[in-house]
């Protein structure tokens, strides 16, 4: 009995130490909106090389830029970019910056529920910005009927619903609001998690989007995602060459194209209110950041690896998951600046 | 059969331990230090998170001090943040779930000691035992789904109807809020109310119904002038424990407050709760100062935790000590 066990022991040591050399694991933390891209890309990287394990716990975009500084990740993962003063921290903790990369892009929409009304309505940024500064209180108001002749709206009042936890897709859709509007900018401003003038507050895409459904003459802001799998109503946007245009993922592209002229070398671009004629004006990237130095050259291989293949391979699953491609000027540069990690 | 499964605190082992223990002279003082260990691991673990909550939060303390208590902007990206209307909303939360829940609670564990046949005493026990291990995220969505509709468009209305007159119940009904929040709280707590009520008052001594009886009172007088009386201190421990769970009950309430940083007479108006925004804003609090005036409202919860159970506790000593008055006259 005691030699079987010995011997059973041996086998696992042996084993454990085989599995150790064998694989190699990756941690990342960050953004809840592409976790599902995220999941399947690390999926199938590791069927494709069985030896590279990713890991990672999808827990908001702040958690992502915190860790990664704290060194307590291999990278993180955001819908908003760095600002300079989280840059700068990182800089003097590490002695060495840290890498954006856009990987996919997603669309907040202005979700609705009015009682009679089936017809995608039309928003300008005036009527958004006024809607959510509570300056806008009736779905009739002249700011809402004047872009949506022939539809009959009602002389209720607008319930407002935005987003009660900090999420990346709060800070597409206030960042949007603070380039149209002045009075947003200077009140409101742009983050995660912002001060609401007005409106009720759910938790989650899944809680703005329920809040929606269950209340009349309701509006809040998802991501397209959601907005479609729950099939509620969502509104077309005026965007800055003055159409209005449907959230669609080739409308997203259309957005990334436009700004992919003058993309930044760090790639920390906001591509709200794009110009050109088919963009749609409340779209994001979304980023892996990571460290510009990593000492460990096999961990540091297989990450430069991983993300050559999401901008090439990769990008295939994004359409079959609802996020928008990237256009190939930000892959190509993109594949540039991977050099850059060393 | 009810009898057989209660448990009767303080009041049997320790006639019979005592020779038991004796026999175990060695024993004795190592028992004694483990569960002294034991015991002292409660202070030090409560020592060590007042502690951890204060080191936190030192950013905002020093920045705000003490009128982090008396604001009500909450400002991530101005960087002002005031706690006053998140004590509002978890206060207010509590407060209406608990004038809710213990009526119901204690009347339901009244019957079910003192009037319900054991069997279905026992029945109902199970049930009850049931209800109180459902996870909370289930009665968030319970709130969601049929609690919220049916206060939007009944009760909400009915209130503005009959009570409109008072600035509680005014003001426009989508169904969120604090009124919502309490109900849902209430429901929660309920269970916990009726199982520990229930075993306290089976657990009052027989001789004490009996000599009440005795004396010529009906079933009613000797249950409520005698056996709830005597139970007292059991069901006091029922309140404050349905008391800590609305206070830190974090999910069901986020889901169905609204979570608006304000503060409004009406009970229809959303608010929010210090467990609800930390669980909100925690993960994505990205500015030092935000992540830290999150720990100092965690901080604040605890503050408040102590003082409304020690409020509680006072009034419930001032109010049976009425009650006991006029008893004995």
């Amino acid at each position: 009995m005691k030699r079987i066990t010995g011997l059973l022991l041996v086998v696992l040591a042996v084993a454990g130490v085989l599995w150790a050399d064998a694989t190699l694991s990756i941690n990342g933390a960050g953004a809840t909106f592409p976790n599902p891209i995220y999941s399947k890309w690390f999926d199938e990287y590791h069927k494709k090389f069985s030896t590279i394990q990713i890991n990672y716990q999808s827990q908001g975009s702040g958690a992502g830029i915190k860790q990664v500084t704290e060194g307590t990740v291999d990278f993180g993962a955001s819908d908003g970019p760095m600002n300079d003063e989280q840059l700068k921290a990182f800089q003097d903790k590490h002695g060495f910056g840290i890498l954006h990369f856009p990987t996919v892009l997603g669309a907040d929409v202005p979700a609705y529920n009015i009682p009679g009304v089936d017809a995608a309505l039309n928003f300008t940024p005036d009527a958004l910005a006024g809607i959510f500064l509570g300056k806008i209180t009736k779905w009739n108001d002249p700011a809402i009927a004047d872009a949506n002749k022939g539809v009959k709206l009602p002389a209720e009042d607008i319930v407002v619903v935005h987003r009660a936890d900090g999420s990346g897709t709060t800070y597409c859709w206030t960042d949007y609001l603070s380039k149209v509007s002045d009075e947003w900018k200077t009140k409101v401003g742009k983050g995660t998690s912002v001060n609401w003038p007005v409106g009720l507050g759910g938790k989650g895409n899944e809680g703005v989007t329920g809040t929606v459904k269950n209340t009349p003459n309701s509006i809040g802001y998802v991501e397209l995602i959601y907005a479609e799998s729950n099939k509620i109503p969502y509104g077309n946007v005026k965007n800055a060459a003055g159409a209005f245009v449907k959230a669609s993922l080739a409308t997203v592209s259309a957005a990334a194209a436009g700004a992919a002229k003058d993309m930044p070398d760090d790639f920390r671009v906001s591509i709200t209110n794009a110009p050109g004629k088919a963009s749609y004006p409340i779209s994001t990237f979304t980023w892996l950041l990571i460290p510009e130095k990593i000492p460990d050259a096999a961990k540091r291989d297989a990450l430069k690896g991983f993300v050559k293949w999401a901008l090439a391979d990769g990008q295939g699953y994004a359409e079959s998951l609802l996020y928008a491609k990237l256009p190939k000027e930000v892959v190509a540069k993109e594949l540039k600046a991977i050099d850059k990690i060393q | 059969m009810a009898t057989t499964t209660t448990t009767v605190p303080g009041a049997g082992p320790i006639s019979g331990s005592r020779s038991f223990l004796s026999k175990l002279r060695e024993g004795d003082e190592i028992a004694r230090l483990f569960t002294f260990l034991f015991a002292a691991s409660v202070v030090l673990l409560t020592v060590l998170l007042v502690y951890e909550l204060w080191i936190g939060s030192s950013l905002p303390r020093h920045k705000f001090g003490f009128n982090f208590f008396r604001t009500s902007v909450w400002d991530p990206i101005f960087d002002q943040f005031g706690a006053l209307p998140f004590i509002y909303g978890t206060t207010a939360t509590a407060v209406v779930s608990l004038v809710i829940a213990v009526p119901l609670g204690i009347g339901a564990a009244i019957f079910l000691a003192e009037l319900a046949p054991a069997r279905l005493s026992d029945t109902l026990e199970f049930f009850i035992d049931l209800l109180a291990a459902v996870p909370s995220v289930i009665y968030g969505l319970l709130g969601v789904f049929i609690v919220i509709p049916l206060m939007r468009d009944y009760i909400q209305p009915a209130l503005k109807k009959s009570l409109g007159f008072l600035p509680l119940f005014q003001g426009p009904t989508y169904g969120f809020g604090i009124l919502t929040a309490g109900m849902v709280l209430a429901i929660m707590v309920i269970p916990y109310i009726i199982s520990v009520s229930r075993e306290v008052l089976l657990s009052v001594p027989r001789d004490q119904r009996e000599a009440a009886l005795s004396l010529g009172a009906t079933r009613w007088e000797s249950t409520w002038k005698v056996v709830v009386p005597f139970a007292r201190g059991g069901i006091m421990g029922a309140i404050f424990l349905a008391l800590a769970r609305a206070l830190g009950e974090t999910i069901a309430v986020a889901m169905v407050i609204g979570n608006q940083p304000i503060i409004r007479a009406s009970l229809f108006s959303s608010g929010y709760s210090i467990a609800a925004i930390i669980a909100n804003e925690l993960t994505e609090a990205v500015s030092n100062l935000h992540y830290q005036s999150l720990i100092e409202l965690g901080l604040v919860l605890f503050l408040l935790t102590f003082i409304l159970n020690g409020l509680a506790r006072l009034l419930i000593v001032a109010t049976s000590q009425r009650g006991a008055g006029m008893g004995n006259a």
